[in-house]
């Protein structure tokens, strides 16, 4: 494998809130190679949002940032803000998950997209910056982008905004894309449309990307593979292939149980969901021990409950080049063999 | 589940609708305020609920399946056509005659952050159908109730005394469920009910609603956009599409069959979490956005997207007809049914 666009090591965020001290993100390792795609799922307050933008310097001061994330080669969570500007624009494109907001109500859509482009020097001048703004329109799909340019993001319905999003995100020709929840707002068939597009471009520019979702249809439609986050922590990642078919950790169990299936399996009706009970542990009092024990089913171990489990290989996994590994003590394979199944 | 086979097919309806049309008028600017439009919200739906059953009423943004919901209910006035619930004509309610139908006939809605008052205890809140209602009277006896709807929906009965703001967001929505359950409907319009709720949770809650389904015997309409939870939960799914029921049929037929060429996109789209199947389908990706609903296309108003658009397409507003048994769709693939668009809204369109 080639060398990763990104290399996040040992992430940390904290933060002082009224409640005391929130441990938002607690030790987070991921790299991304040049044309994959990191899926990061996990569920509200996660801390899935809070690690991708604390890379890119977004939180706000009183935030604690620890660790490193190497982009390039060149530690993002070291730079100065100038440094952070340079890189936001010209090699990170991000897309996040309202494009009303994202998007300048007051300012054309041209002028959104050429803005970037000027600062960044990427054109020679304006005239240029606008043909370059409406090829951009034209690679996302949007239909008659030199019209578009004139227009405010008003007049665009949701799957527009969210392609001239994705054209602002991909002027600097970023060698990383970060996505957190960009389709999630958007209905179903225009996401399939946004999906596609992202999936061409990407290969079309052998574009790093991270995804950012709690749609686990969506992960297993881009991803080559997961990360499975859990009270700001890693809790299992792996191919998408080994997490959705053989997930280790009780949590990631827990998530694909609790779906709901379109398509029948083989019993025929749809079967009764098994829910988590309870709710996720809020940042500010986390469990001791393995994040999950207070909500968790098995509780396989008696190192569960005061003792944070390691991230560790799972057994009985395809052995492939990307290893799949799960921060549990409980060790499904055994316990499935114990059973006799 | 409960479609009973055979029987009486009216007595077996509790909810109605026929040409059950809403359009919001859209006016002009300035101080005339003349009426240069209208918003077609629903336009022309049938659609009947079956007792005891789960109507699943899939769509996307825009295409009117809340405002139908709300119709049904009579919480927005449907512009013609009519709603019959258990054989009544909803349109034709006089006031006093409505408060009694909102007993029987009630919402659980989306957001349970905005639908609950933050200034009143949980109590309080559950408390109130039954105040407005005249149902169980007397401090002890409405305590007592409200006891009794808590543990229905899951929560411990002492909550009764805490504010929205203790509970997270599935909580809340036990809350406002109980709420609904107070007067004892037969009939629970559940609006995007699961959509703010975290996977895990919005399972707790999908769970409560087919268990309390089972116990109490109720009818529900399940609007969402959300086709898996629609699958998990209906009888019945009935296709939207720009003010119009496109397809209805059994929730497995629509779902692994479907027949309407929208339904057959919509569901294509829908990703499935399983990488395998993930890399084996084929999605049909439509081009284009929804029309505006003040500007519906004549004819099929889904032809101006339609991979499978043909002649008789802009000139026959297709009617709902039977595909298969218990199965339908208003689609002209299947035989050229409906109504002819006169030559002027053609010219217009």
């Amino acid at each position: 494998m080639s060398e990763p666009v990104l290399a996040v090591e040992d992430l940390r965020v904290r933060m002082d809130t009224p409640r005391g001290t929130a441990h938002i993100v607690n030790g987070l390792s991921y790299s991304v190679a040049p044309g994959e795609t990191v899926a990061v799922v996990g569920e509200s307050g996660s801390g899935k949002s809070v690690s991708v933008m604390a890379l890119l310097g977004l939180l706000p001061k009183r935030a604690e940032v620890t660790g490193s994330a190497r982009f390039r080669g060149r530690d993002l969570l070291a730079m100065r803000e100038r440094e952070l500007r340079a890189v936001r624009g010209d090699g990170v494109g991000m897309v996040f998950q309202d494009p009303m907001t994202s998007l300048n109500p007051v300012l054309s859509i041209g002028r959104q997209l050429t803005e970037g482009l000027l600062a960044h020097r990427r054109v020679s001048g304006k005239k240029e910056a606008r043909e370059r703004a409406a090829q951009l329109l034209a690679d996302v799909g949007l239909p008659d982008p030199r019209a578009a340019l004139d227009r405010f993001p008003h007049e665009l319905s949701g799957g527009m905004r969210q392609r001239v999003v994705i054209a602002i995100a991909l002027a600097g020709d970023p060698a990383l894309l970060i996505a957190d929840e960009a389709t999630t707002a958007l209905d179903v068939t225009v996401q399939a449309q946004i999906l596609d597009l992202v999936e061409r471009l990407q290969a079309e520019h052998a574009t790093a990307v991270v995804w950012i979702t709690h749609d686990l249809g969506v992960v297993a439609g881009i991803a080559d593979r997961v990360l499975v986050m859990y009270g700001g922590r890693c809790v299992e990642d792996g191919t998408v292939d080994d997490v959705f078919e053989r997930p280790a950790h009780p949590y990631t169990q827990g998530l694909l149980g609790s779906l709901p299936q379109l398509h029948d399996g083989d019993g025929g009706g749809p079967r009764e969901l098994v829910a988590i009970g309870g709710t996720p542990p809020p940042p500010t009092d986390l469990p001791p021990g393995c994040v999950f024990w207070p909500r968790c089913p098995v509780r396989g171990d008696e190192r569960c409950a005061g003792e944070q489990p390691p991230l560790t290989a799972v057994g009985g996994g395809g052995g492939g080049p990307v290893p799949h590994r799960a921060a549990t003590f409980y060790d499904a394979a055994r316990d499935a063999g114990e059973v006799g199944s | 589940m409960s479609t009973a086979a055979g029987g009486n097919a009216h007595d077996d309806v509790l909810v109605r609708a026929r040409g059950l049309q809403v359009h919001f008028p859209v006016r002009s600017k300035g101080l005339r305020r003349e009426r240069t439009g209208a918003v077609r919200a629903v336009d022309g739906v049938d659609l009947d609920i079956r007792r005891g059953e789960t109507l699943g009423l899939v769509g996307e943004s825009g295409c009117g399946k809340s405002t139908l919901g709300n119709a049904l209910l009579r919480l927005v006035e449907p512009t013609a056509g009519r709603v019959e619930f258990d054989g009544t004509d909803v349109t034709a309610l006089s006031a006093k005659a409505l408060r009694a139908l909102r007993r029987r006939a009630v919402m659980v809605f989306q957001d349970p952050y905005a639908s609950l008052d933050p200034r009143t205890t949980v109590g309080q809140t559950v408390a109130e159908p039954l105040q407005v209602h005249g149902l169980h009277r007397g401090t002890e006896a409405r305590a007592a109730r409200v006891a009794e709807l808590l543990e229905l929906v899951g929560l411990d009965p002492s909550v009764a005394s805490r504010y929205p703001h203790e509970f997270s967001g599935g909580q809340r929505q036990r809350v406002g469920i109980a709420r609904a359950l107070a007067g004892e409907p037969d009939f629970v319009v559940c609006d995007e009910a699961i959509a703010s709720l975290d996977v895990s949770v919005q399972a707790q809650v999908l769970n409560l609603l087919r268990d309390l389904q089972q116990r109490l015997g109720l009818t529900y309409l399940f609007v969402s956009h959300d086709l898996a939870a629609v699958r998990h939960v209906s009888d019945r799914i009935a296709v939207m599409y720009l003010g119009r029921v496109v397809e209805v049929g059994a929730a497995e037929d629509v779902s692994a069959r479907p027949q309407h060429p929208y339904a057959q996109a919509l569901l294509s789209a829908v990703p499935l979490p399983d990488p395998a199947a993930e890399r084996r389908r084929e999605r049909i990706v439509l081009s284009g956005d929804v029309p505006s609903a003040t500007r519906v296309p004549s004819g099929c108003r889904f032809r101006t997207r339609c991979p499978r658009a043909f002649a008789p397409c802009p000139d026959v507003d297709p009617a709902l007809q039977e595909v298969e048994p218990a199965h339908t769709a208003a689609c002209h693939l299947h035989g050229v049914v409906g109504v002819p668009v006169a030559a002027e809204e053609r010219a217009g369109a």
